[in-house]
């Protein structure tokens, strides 16, 4: 298998009469974590969303580990299965306790076992420090527990690719550095991420690359060192600068 | 109470009891059929095609909640007859009550549905559910869940409305009282009493029993807040 | 004689079973405004014992069909001597069946007016009783309005009970016809229709009058 995960091909998508996307493209590598920054309301929902076919492009095509996924032809749940997602509300099943919110996936869509899934789970469980909830109900966790669970639901399905949409954003201060951990973590061990976020640090300490995006198309892309020190465009500039200021850059 | 009308009370009970449990027989058969029927309604609704949920689902319920209960039964009944297939006064309440109740039960379990958030299936569908695997496994429970409180209401609406199926002959349980009154005389203060006296027990009975399966079944933790209120709304 | 001819013959006369029918309503809904006021002033500022009255009024009208109420009325009543017109018993029975109803809305509506009101209003040197007539009553009469405009729509809709007990309303004069032409289904498929318009026509002129007296901030949920 060739060394590229993801690979997207000029990508449009327009809701009404708002062109949101407009041709975007990109790749991702094998064990590469790609973060995507870009004032509100650019696209870089839109764009994760586009990826995974939960809102499908109008245009251009993505491809999969080769194959491409934006073909009619593939079955789309089965692609869904093999790319994690993490949303910025975390939406856990609320009705699950914990364990049946990662084993779900597991046993609902993989048809696996439903002793194999529990080991399963709860070994993911383990992995982002929350085995001793298992029994518990999202609403009885933090936020930051919360997206912990939903980063080990989407781990328990062995995806190739995740996605993050702004994990942290809807989490208090003191609750961001638990999910960053579990995320900076899973970079090193090789997970391929595919992250939207204004978290400077995370992004400096473990992205491979940072993606710019403004008004639907990618401005600039490049390694964080390149973009923080000499960005080749003007916007880049002001706006790594704005949100530097606005997040500031103390998390690891 | 003189000694003559606890006889007669005592006399009377088989029938009121054999009128109750036909009672029963249609409440169960109008909560059944509204359920079945609501479900998918209230998901074409929320998730079906725009053009069917406009021009079929939304005319059904508005009309099946504006006509009288009563009126209804009528049409069933005599309908039945005009169209050349004779419905048992049972069978034609069970229907014009049920798709009755079905409206106002799809209108209890869209309002459960739209209140649990487009997220839910977002990461429903993320992990690779299908739609139908997702509404199955992520929105209807929490659907139903959250529609014991309102459907409370709807049995005990249901429950009294089966009192109407007196009108087209039913013996149901005010049918019966009806048939002790004309064969005493003078009692029907005192026959009407003990009938209503045993409609309060089945909705009292049937309000506790649904509250002890809210409670059964609630999520703990989940916001108190998020859950529609049992609505005081009549129906 | 086709289907729209039969309509426009029998039109007359169930228009005037139609007028019978809103003067049903209009009379019951206003008794059960007065018993409802009093009732849930009753159940929130009570003492035990006014309390415990009117939330048991409250739980047995709630629990028992309006059909079995207006058969005790008309049939049971004349057991010890009192004997009501069909049109009498129609509208207490319906009256008093409403006013449990209303009660209710009217409780959730008073306990929905923020508990600052009442001190607000002490704290001027209101009575009790001021303060209630004054401040917490024009509130809670506007919070409660879309609850009473759906009580309104099913009084209309079950006022078809009161054919049960031989009032002359819109269903009695359906069935009367029905009986001379027996063309039944056809009757009160018109019947139906008339019930359909009353509603659809209510339904928008109380959602207009919703929006003309709202209070910017008085928020009017249903209760
Ligand atoms: N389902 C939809 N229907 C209509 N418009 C939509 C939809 N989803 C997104 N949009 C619009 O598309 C634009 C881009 O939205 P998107 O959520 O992708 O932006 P974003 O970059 O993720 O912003 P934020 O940083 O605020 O999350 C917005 O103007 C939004 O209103
Ligand atoms: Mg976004």
């Amino acid at each position: 298998m060739s060394g590229i995960v993801l690979k997207a091909e000029n990508i449009h998508k327009s809701y009404g009469g708002l062109s949101v996307l407009r041709g975007i493209s990109f790749e991702v590598k094998r064990g590469e974590t790609k973060v995507i920054i870009g004032p509100s309301g650019t696209g870089k929902s839109t764009l994760l969303r586009c990826i995974n076919q939960l809102s499908p492009p109008d245009k251009g095509r993505v491809w999969l580990d080769g194959v491409e996924i934006t073909d009619p032809k593939v079955d789309i749940n089965k692609v869904r299965s093999s790319i994690g997602m993490v949303f910025q509300d975390f939406n856990l099943f609320a009705h699950l306790p914990v364990l049946d919110n990662v084993r779900i996936g597991l046993t609902k869509v993989k048809g696996m076992e439903k002793k194999e899934a529990t080991d399963l789970a709860m070994e993911e469980l383990q992995r982002v420090g929350l085995r001793d909830k298992a029994s518990s109900y999202p609403a009885e966790l933090s936020g930051g527990q919360q997206q912990r669970v939903s980063i080990a639901r989407a781990l328990a399905m062995n995806p190739k690719l995740i996605l993050f949409d702004e994990p942290t954003s809807a989490l208090d201060p003191e609750l961001i550095g638990e999910v960053l951990n579990v995320m900076i973590n899973l970079a090193k061990e090789g997970m391929t991420m595919l992250v939207v976020s204004h978290e400077m640090g995370f992004a400096r300490s473990v992205a491979n690359e940072i993606i710019f995006m403004e008004h639907g198309v990618i401005v600039e892309e490049g390694p964080p060192q390149q973009l923080f020190s000499n960005p080749k465009h003007k916007r880049t500039g002001e706006f790594l600068h704005k949100i530097t200021e606005l997040y500031g850059e103390s998390e690891k | 109470m003189p000694i003559d009308k606890l006889i007669l009370i005592w006399q009377s009970f088989p029938s009121l009891l054999k009128g109750t449990l036909v009672t029963i027989e249609l409440t169960a058969g109008f909560l059944s059929l509204g359920l079945i029927l609501g479900i998918p309604l209230a998901f074409g609704e929320v998730y079906g095609n725009k053009f069917v949920s406009a021009m079929i689902i939304s005319p059904f319920v508005k009309i099946f909640r504006a006509i009288p209960a009563l009126v209804l039964l009528f049409l069933f009944f005599f309908g039945s007859a005009s169209f050349g297939f004779e419905l048992s006064a049972f069978t034609a309440a069970i229907l014009a009550i049920g798709f009755r109740s079905s409206a106002y039960q799809s209108q209890i379990f869209r309002g459960a549905i739209q209140s649990i958030g487009v997220g839910q299936m977002m990461a429903a569908r993320s992990i690779g559910m299908s739609k139908l695997k997702a509404v199955q496994h992520i929105i209807l429970p929490q659907a139903l869940r959250l529609s014991i409180p309102p459907w409370t209401n709807e049995y005990a609406g249901v429950l009294k409305d089966s009192s109407l199926a007196y009108a087209v002959g039913v013996t149901e349980l005010m049918r019966q009282g009806r048939y002790i009154v004309a064969r005493t005389f003078g009692n029907a203060l005192l026959v009407y009493f003990v009938c209503a006296v045993i409609y309060f027990i089945l909705v009292y009975s049937g309000n506790k029993f649904l509250g002890f399966l809210e409670e059964k079944y609630k999520i703990p933790g989940y916001e108190i807040k998020k859950r529609p209120r049992k609505s005081l709304e009549r129906i | 004689m086709n289907f729209f001819e039969l309509a426009w013959n029998i039109l007359p006369a169930l228009l005037k079973g139609t007028v019978v029918t809103l003067e049903i309503t209009g009379v019951s809904i206003s008794i059960g405004f007065i018993l409802g006021i009093l009732l849930a002033l009753g159940r929130v500022y009570g003492n035990k014992f006014i309390y415990l009255l009117t939330t048991t009024y409250v739980e047995i009208i709630r629990g028992t069909p309006l059909l079995t109420q207006l058969f005790l009325l008309y049939f049971g009543l004349p057991s010890i001597g009192v004997m009501l017109s069909p049109l009498l018993a129609a509208v207490i029975g319906m009256g008093l069946n409403s006013g449990a109803y209303q009660a209710e809305y009217f409780r959730g509506a008073i306990q929905a007016v923020k508990s600052g009101q009442m001190i607000a209003a002490r704290s001027v040197g209101m009575s009790k009783f001021k303060a209630v007539r004054y401040i917490i009553l024009p509130q809670m009469l506007r919070i409660v309005i879309p609850s009473w405009s759906n009580e309104l729509i099913y009084l209309v809709k079950y006022s078809s009970l009161a054919y049960m007990i031989q009032a002359p309303e819109l269903m009695a004069e359906g069935r009367l016809i029905a009986s001379r032409n027996f063309r039944t289904f056809e009757v009160f498929l018109v019947v139906a229709f008339i019930y359909l318009v009353i509603v659809l026509i209510l339904s928008k002129v109380l959602d207009i009058l919703e929006k003309q007296i709202r209070i910017p901030g008085l928020e009017m949920q249903a209760v």
